[in-house]
């Protein structure tokens, strides 16, 4: 999931000076569509090219930066279907059971979270996206079978509707909302 | 969206190199020119198929707080309580799901701390409980769609 729109610049940061904290602020909305996007971008902060080539670099090295790409709106490319589908699993096999979720392609996200007892009893969760209903379903039963989860309880919540914030906090612009039905 | 719309998609959610003339770099490796990328990428953004392009943070190493929450919200009171929670700009995205937890959304905060502020700040205008899921092990985030 791409927050990168909601996050807010700290005016602080162990091991970033002032200059890394005002050049992630200034790409947090995109790369300009330019022959030479560092050079422009440099030129709107007072440094130069491979000045800012070289901090992005430290950057991504240093994981602040996960990587540079496009965010695709999954809807928009015929991923009209998600689920989040959440497993009770022994705490001593979430590792092993989370890597094996983690491997399959259609697995976009997978992560170890807290049960609330007793309401709540699942602790592992992984997001299947899926052109349709039936895909993200056919899916689950493929890795159900290869990772040997048959006895496991899990649940799959589809999502009905999805609520969609635009604007940066960094930025201070104010917060619109906008829902979209899924299929 | 053509064949050379679908190769920028992939090619480019995989990520995009730091060099002086990048746009050229990966038009040459797509086998079209540094013009014709650009027009796409513009018209792939305009369109909405892509909602940014640029890079993506990591949130705790950037010294913020990140974490997915949900709530029990009757149907009848869903819409109202929707508005509230989306209100919050700390409120990146907001799902409903099918479950007796039928509200799920991420917040992003400032500060680690911050999360708890945000959480009792819905339970409070919401009158319904907050329950934080945070994360506590990433076993894969790569959020990644072939078009």
């Amino acid at each position: 999931m791409d927050l990168s729109h909601v996050l807010s610049i700290p005016n602080s940061l162990p091991g970033l000076d002032e200059a890394d904290r005002r050049l992630l602020a200034a790409i947090q909305n995109g790369l300009p569509l330019v022959s030479r996007p560092f050079a422009e971008i440099g030129a709107s902060m007072g440094l130069s090219e491979a000045e800012v080539m070289a901090r992005l670099q430290q950057l991504q090295a240093r994981g602040v930066i996960r990587r540079f790409g496009v965010v695709v709106r999954h809807h928009e490319v015929g991923y009209g279907a998600n689920a989040m589908v959440v497993w009770d699993v022994p705490d001593e096999q979430v590792r092993e059971l989370g890597h094996c979720l983690a491997g399959f392609d259609f697995i976009t996200l997978c992560y170890r979270r807290p049960r609330h007892l007793p309401q709540w009893r699942f602790n592992l969760y992984c997001m299947i996206h899926g052109k349709t209903r039936e895909d993200v379903l056919s899916n689950l039963e493929w890795m159900v079978n290869r990772c040997g989860l048959q006895g496991l309880t899990h649940e799959v919540l589809f999502s009905r509707r999805r609520f969609k914030q635009r604007g940066a906090a960094y930025f201070a612009e104010p917060p619109t909302a906008v829902a979209v039905r899924e299929s | 969206m053509d064949a050379l719309d679908r190769a920028i998609i992939n090619n480019l959610q995989g990520g995009f190199p730091v060099c002086d003339e990048p746009y050229r770099a990966v038009a040459g490796q797509l086998g079209t020119t540094e013009e014709e990328l650009l027009r796409r990428l513009d018209a792939l953004l305009e369109s909405g198929t892509l909602s940014r392009f640029g890079p993506m943070y990591h949130a705790e190493r950037l010294g913020g707080g990140l974490t997915l929450a949900a709530m029990q919200i009757p149907h009848d009171d869903f819409e109202r309580v929707a508005e509230l929670v989306n209100a919050f700009p700390e409120v990146a995205h907001n799902y409903a799901r099918e479950h007796v937890l039928n509200m799920w959304f991420v917040l992003a905060t400032e500060t680690p701390e911050r999360i708890d502020q945000v959480i009792a700040a819905i339970e409070r205008d919401t009158g319904y409980k907050v329950h934080n899921m945070p994360k506590q092990e990433e076993f894969f985030v790569g959020l990644r769609f072939e078009a």
